[in-house]
């Protein structure tokens, strides 16, 4: 419906600067991984996109989770029928990559001004963009998880209520603290919650980074996983439930995890800053947002989604998509999507607009993510990235659930992908 | 002449429908055998023959055991007692009583709800914390529990759900064939003294016994066939403590992206599933029918 008439105004707009030269057309597809508000934003902004380019139609197709977008694009490109441009998970650059599908950005950043612009991004983010010296992916919908704590609950506890722990063994102490039971010795309040469903290795990346261990190398072809620094992490994240008791045993569920705070189930948990907005809405209680404490240092993961640019495209295709990725990464538009969605601005330039500045003075929550990438890492990303992930999961999953010990598991884990990857090296 | 044309006549009536079986059953089943003797092609590297070397890897690869072995305990969990389950609820609403319609009812409506919306729906009963089941728990003095979040209950949990949803269905068609049973049959036999079991015994469970067939025909299938709750479940963890082979199947098609192993796994559940079939209808086909 709103691609109709979409197509109808910029065709409008066409014919009245007509006879102008012939539309370029561009499929984009877009995932949404939190809510409404999203797809409305990226339709609004590729309509005022439309409006001030004369010539260009983009017609911005929603395809559902990162999952089903990968999914769609992958088969739409097997079918010959590849987007010229889509969002997909930054992890997803190497699966792309072997599948051949991707133009790097570098081809078009001819300009010195679209140089400076590629170089415009928080490192952090552009760790999982490049590879080979070459520019695959640029950031758009990126976040970092972050630890958010019940105020009132550390003030119940005789904890300064300004005050969340900034070190793994604080997380323990306070944790204790937090940690309530009732006669019977059954627990009514977790002190922290670190979920562990799905894709526990994204949170776990907070933890080994933390303990200054990187998980994969920047060609995606090699892994970490038996480092003992890992090893060391992860008995950390069992012991949090085994030994400490101020985390539920088993698997924690993620999706469950907000709620599970509102209720007043955990008085910590980590979770994404693309929660933030949810939070804000929904605790009862006054709550505090903060970096994930550290150890050897500070340390979280990035997420989240990257624009790509896909071979077939014709020439003038492929330089309007890349005009339009300049453009809606420029600070004004980014700073109307990061307010609308709560997703960390990949530039510095967007921190500075106005719109930012009174958004951040309302809300100084926001900024914990931004300070939070002077220490954050690129997420794990390799070729053949969901099986070597899932592997890595798995291990995880059997380490928390009691199955296997740390290292074993771990060790099990690095096996399976060396097997994986040795295709690529 | 007259014999030709005949001929042409049935081709006609039944192509159609064979157009769709080839399209649809078939040729798919003979692309996806063929496409498991050969490497997944990538972008950058075209599919090559590989023999038997993805049957090496299926062989060799411990989730696959892993899962067929769930499939296998999945099945045998869940078949015999939701037809247990789904015939005692069949011979409860085949009576008169009031309140009979509503109870019908009841019982149906796990099957008219989605897959997807029942799965979420006992997502809330699993929720540690401050799910139903947790909520009764505590009011009775029961410590949380982690039903789904632990390697040796989330496939009993999936399990659950199955039950439930598929105890329903089943009742129907129990239901349907307990209301063929001509009432003189019951009748004579109490007549010649016989008491309530052993009618249900003797009289009722022989007459039931196509009706057995067709349901444990189709629970087989189900149990291979119905994934869409683990999904939302567990995404078949912790450690694939709850995977069945056709997620495991969608996981390396559609998230790994190694179609030629997915169509490998694809091929072994099909021969499975042949033989299953196979095996019920020649083997139970002639014992059901009371004479």
């Amino acid at each position: 419906m709103l691609m109709t008439k979409f197509k109808a105004a910029a065709a409008a707009l066409a014919f009245a600067a007509a006879p102008a030269a012939a539309d370029v057309d561009l499929q984009f597809y877009f995932p949404v991984a939190v809510g409404g508000a999203a797809a409305d934003t990226i339709e609004e902004l590729t309509a005022q996109y439309i409006a001030e380019n004369e010539g260009v139609n983009i017609e911005a197709i929603y395809a559902g989770s990162y999952q089903d977008t990968v999914a769609k694009a992958l088969t739409a490109a097997r079918g010959g029928n590849a987007p010229q441009l889509s969002v997909i998970l930054s992890v997803d650059m190497f699966t792309l990559l072997d599948e051949d599908l991707l133009l790097p950005f570098d081809d078009f950043a001819t300009s010195e001004d679209d140089k400076a612009w590629l170089n415009s991004f928080y490192p952090a983010f552009m760790e999982n963009s490049k590879t080979d010296g070459k520019t695959y992916g640029i950031p758009f919908q990126r976040s970092t998880p972050v630890l958010y704590w019940n105020k009132e609950a550390f003030a119940a506890a005789g904890l300064d209520p300004n005050t969340p722990p900034t070190t793994w063994d604080e997380t323990i102490e306070m944790g204790k603290k937090l940690t309530l039971r009732d006669d019977a010795g059954n627990v009514s309040q977790w002190g922290v919650r670190i979920p562990s469903s799905g894709f526990p290795y994204w949170l776990f990346q907070g933890l080994t980074t933390q303990n200054n261990a990187i998980l994969a190398n920047a060609d995606g072809n090699e892994v970490n996983f038996d480092d003992p620094k890992v090893v060391e992490a992860l008995q950390y994240l069992v012991d949090l439930s085994k030994e400490h008791e101020v985390m539920a045993p088993g698997i924690i569920e993620w999706g469950a995890t907000p709620k599970a705070f509102f209720e007043g189930q955990t008085a910590m948990m980590w979770t994404s800053t693309g929660n933030l907005t949810n939070v804000r809405d929904n605790a009862p209680f006054d709550f505090g947002v903060a970096m994930l404490p550290g150890h050897e240092r500070r340390g979280a993961p990035t997420g989240g989604g990257n624009f790509y640019l896909f071979k077939g495209a014709s020439d003038e295709q492929a330089k309007a998509a890349f005009d339009f990725v300049k453009w809606i990464s420029e600070p004004e538009q980014s700073a109307k999507w990061t307010i609308a969605t709560g997703y960390v601005a990949p530039r510095p330039a967007t921190w500075d607009t106005e719109t930012m500045k009174s958004y951040a003075a309302d809300f100084p929550a926001v900024l914990v993510a931004r300070d939070q990438l002077e220490h954050a890492v690129a997420e794990l990303s390799t070729y053949e990235n969901q099986r070597v992930t899932r592997v890595f999961n798995d291990a995880l999953a059997a380490a928390i659930t009691g199955q296997k010990t740390a290292e074993a598991a771990l060790k099990d884990a690095q096996a399976q992908a060396d097997e994986i990857l040795q295709a690529y090296r | 002449m007259l014999r030709t044309r005949g001929w042409i006549h049935a081709w006609l009536l039944l192509s159609p429908a064979f157009v769709f079986l080839i399209a649809f059953t078939h040729y798919p089943a003979l692309t996806t055998l063929w496409n498991s003797f050969f490497t997944t092609p990538r972008g950058r590297r075209p599919r090559r023959w590989a023999g038997l070397d993805n049957y090496d890897t299926l062989i060799a690869d411990p989730v696959f055991w892993k899962v067929l072995g769930n499939n296998l305990i999945y099945a045998l969990g869940t078949i015999p007692l939701s037809i247990v389950i789904a015939l005692a609820m069949a011979l409860w609403v085949n009576r008169q009583f009031t309140g009979r319609s509503f109870v019908r009812m009841a019982y149906f409506t796990p099957t008219v709800l989605p897959m997807i919306a029942v799965a979420n729906i006992w997502m809330f009963f699993y929720t540690p914390g401050f799910g139903l089941i947790d909520q009764i728990g505590s009011a009775l003095g029961f410590g949380q529990t982690n039903i789904l979040g632990s390697a040796d209950s989330a496939l009993y949990g999936v399990m659950a759900v199955t039950i439930w949803k598929e105890a329903g269905f089943f009742m129907i068609f129990y239901l349907a064939a307990l209301q063929t049973i001509p009432v003189s049959l019951t009748e004579a036999a109490r007549i010649e003294g016989a008491g309530s079991w052993t009618i249900l015994r003797r009289v009722t469970l022989p007459l039931l016994m196509p009706t057995t067939l067709f349901v444990s025909i189709n629970a087989v299938v189900n149990s291979f066939r119905m994934v869409d709750h683990i999904f939302i479940l567990t995404g078949g963890g912790p450690d694939n403590a709850s995977s069945l082979l056709l997620f495991y199947i969608y996981e390396v098609a559609f998230r790994f992206w190694d179609t030629a192993y997915a169509a490998t796994l694809t091929v072994v559940v099909l021969i499975f599933l042949m033989g299953l079939a196979i095996g019920q209808f020649f083997l139970f086909d002639r014992k059901v029918h009371y004479r």
